[in-house]
């Protein structure tokens, strides 16, 4: 799960994680208010999930007040384009209005897993404010790796060498160091996939604060971050995979127009690869899961409809928990409540394979039948071009 | 022979008293595994399905003589549930939970590190983990631990190895007319306490196993690293297939570890790799059961 950049800070304080002042706002009004009582000077910073919002215009520097609302006025229900949002962008809806601070120097820290080590790892490069992904690239030693201890935490001799990393001394290097270990705790206490400090600040007062945070958190454990999951912010997600989500269905929409029902993520993707391969492209991913009721199928099949662009859909499942038959009678008494609008084929495989075949087969509905995964593949594409 | 799990092995199911654990438990009974008993605590002294019902894995080991445990414990408690078994000294521990928070695992692979490390000092056999979030291990006709369905089996020389369940059905389904050795779901989550590369050496080193699958999916490097070790270590021929070619970058995939993230774990990086350690490797995932017929025939 994202939160926006002003959740992560508020998340960065409990910690004791320096942060410039700042406070979130919906209006002109408030942004005026805001900026005030920060001194006048102040940074408008729009609110959305995706990153690289300087470069779309979502960040800008206000010299007063006034023009602290003015900006507001302008962003607030602006859509942001971003190297991240896709060529559609996002709506803006909130601002951030900081105060202004007298930049030194900014560096980069992150914190993610390391799926190889299975550590987290502690990035750290003296380039910050950049992309890290085009830093890693061009120049890898320019990052600083520390891996830690998910059980001990940060030690204190790590926290020094990242500091060192980053080349800061004096009072800098002290704010550092206890910056570091507070970020580790927040990530590892809040359950992150990802802390990401770019940029890490130094003011010119000698001051270490995060000025930008990038914050995800690991989906399967939001059961114990009831704080975390009020923040979640739906406007920013794609309104079918929320209705998704709803029904425990794992749905990511996606440009084409073959509809894709399938039971397993792996076994999901390599439908969509397939689909690909046979000269289609496919509309979504949808994994029903393991124990899928008819209920749940059924609510797949619409929330794939719903996606004006299918022309078709497959339905690939192979039973290993999910049974064959319960597949047949979502399938069957979806296609009685929706309607079938656009082709269907249906491959099955598995468990009471048969018993979902008969299923089908006695429901009369213009169901079109495949044996593996190359023939449903074909039949889906033909369908598409209006040659089922 | 075959890898980890035969005729031998006697199971407990840890979760025996849930839905899911009933059910599998009854599913592998039935299959002829030696399922020898569950574990839910609290529960103890009672019988549930025939399964004679204990408080502890330790108690289920000490009575039931079990040597490989099942877990349909839910996410908040599977790691504990892993960490129990590791504690008995259960040599083959199968977790089939899915959606355990990555701290967890990581907290379990330590403590099992540890552990590990105990179990050989004193002279016993370490544990082996097999998942999370995975179907299992089947070795065909002589024992089911997991949720795979176990008809599509056949017994034969091919090794499966996966990150992902119904991709090993597809793969086991595929080569049906010929049988599989033993086919493993390492599992879909970012820190598998099997991986490829165990699952290799193993087969490498069955008798039963000629030609192996594997069977791999964006994100991570796991694809990268068992290239590198087939590469130098595997004699039999390996074919390889790896999901999510379409996938789109910084989009999770339905598993916790299928993810391309900063351009890396693509599946065109992962084919490069596997072609240059000589792997077999086929685009369409129809087409592995054909393939590893291929090279299974022209074995040397």
């Amino acid at each position: 799960m994202k939160v926006h950049e002003y959740q992560a800070k508020e998340i960065l304080r409990r910690y004791g994680v320096p942060t410039p002042r700042g406070v979130v706002v919906d209006t002109p009004d408030e942004a005026r208010a805001a900026a005030q009582q920060l001194g006048g000077r102040v940074v408008v910073k729009a609110q959305i999930h995706a990153g690289g919002r300087g470069k779309g215009g979502g960040v800008k520097l206000a010299k007063d007040a006034d023009e602290a609302a003015e900006l507001t006025q302008k962003m607030i229900g602006m859509t942001l384009i971003t190297h991240q949002t896709g060529p559609q962008g996002q709506k803006v809806s909130k601002v951030l209005i900081e105060e202004a601070l007298n930049i030194d120097k900014e560096l980069y820290l992150g914190i993610t897993l390391d799926r190889r080590l299975g550590m987290n790892v502690i990035m750290a490069s003296a380039q910050g404010g950049m992309d890290i992904e085009e830093v890693a690239e061009r120049d890898p030693n320019a990052i600083h790796r520390e891996p830690v201890d998910s059980v001990l935490g940060v030690q204190p001799f790590q926290a020094r060498q990242v500091a060192y990393a980053l080349g800061l001394e004096g009072d800098a290097f002290k704010k550092c160091v206890d910056f570091v270990q507070k970020l580790m705790r927040a990530y590892l206490e809040t359950d992150c996939t990802i802390a990401e400090i770019n940029p890490l600040l130094v003011t010119k007062e000698g001051d270490v604060l995060a000025l930008d945070c990038k914050m995800n958190f690991d989906d399967n454990a939001l059961f114990r971050h009831k704080d975390v999951v009020a923040m979640r912010d739906v406007a920013e997600e794609d309104p079918l995979e929320v209705e998704a989500s709803k029904f425990g269905l794992n749905y990511i929409k996606l440009d084409g127009n073959v509809g894709c029902m399938v039971n397993g993520a792996g076994l999901a993707m390599a439908t969509m690869d397939i689909v690909k391969l046979a000269g289609g492209e496919p509309a979504n991913f949808l994994d029903v899961g393991g124990g899928a009721s008819a209920e749940q199928v059924k609510n797949a099949f619409r929330i794939i409809l719903s996606d004006k662009n299918v022309k078709a859909i497959l339905i690939n499942i192979f039973g290993g928990i999910m049974r064959g038959d319960r597949i047949a009678e979502g399938v069957v008494s979806a296609s009685r409540e929706v309607g079938l609008p656009v082709p269907v084929v249906v491959r099955l495989e598995g468990t009471n394979v048969e018993l979902g075949k008969e299923i089908l087969a006695k429901s009369g509905l213009p169901l079109i039948t495949a044996d593996g995964m190359w023939d449903a593949a074909t039949k889906v594409v033909a369908a598409t071009k209006g040659q089922a | 022979m075959a890898i980890w799990a035969d005729k031998n092995t006697k199971v407990i199911v840890q979760g025996i008293t849930g839905r899911e654990g009933t059910f599998h438990a009854i599913g592998c009974r039935d299959y002829g595994t030696q399922v020898v008993g569950g574990v839910t605590p609290g529960k103890g002294g009672t019988t549930h399905e025939g399964f004679a019902v204990f408080n502890t894995v330790a108690e289920a080991r000490q009575k039931a003589g079990a040597n490989c445990s099942l877990i349909f414990v839910p996410p908040p408690f599977a790691a504990d549930a892993i960490m129990e078994s590791a504690d008995a000294g259960i040599e083959l521990i199968v977790c089939i939970t899915e959606g355990i928070p990555v701290n967890d695992m990581m907290k379990a692979h330590d403590f099992l590190r540890k552990m590990n490390a105990a179990h050989i000092l004193e002279g016993r056999a370490p544990s082996r983990l097999i998942g999370p979030n995975c179907p299992g291990i089947i070795t065909p006709d002589q024992a089911k631990i997991g949720i795979m369905p176990g008809h599509i089996h056949k017994a034969g020389p091919i090794g499966i190895v996966s990150r992902s369940g119904t991709l090993t059905y597809e793969a086991v389904g595929q080569t049906r007319h010929i049988g599989q050795s033993t086919a493993v779901g390492i599992g879909g989550d970012p820190l598998p306490g099997t991986n490829f590369i165990d699952c290799l050496a193993a087969f490498e080193s069955d008798p039963a196993t000629e030609a192996i699958i594997m069977i791999g999916e964006i994100g991570g490097s796991a694809e990268e690293d068992a290239a590198a070790f087939v590469k130098t270590n595997v004699t039999k021929p390996v074919v390889a297939f790896i999901a999510g070619q379409t996938a789109p970058p910084g989009r999770r995939m339905g598993h916790a570890g299928a993810i391309i993230s900063g351009g890396k774990g693509t599946a065109a990086e992962k084919y490069k790799a596997l072609e240059a350690a000589g792997i077999s490797v086929v685009q369409a995932p129809s087409d592995m059961g054909r393939k590893i017929e291929e090279v299974w025939r022209a074995r040397k």
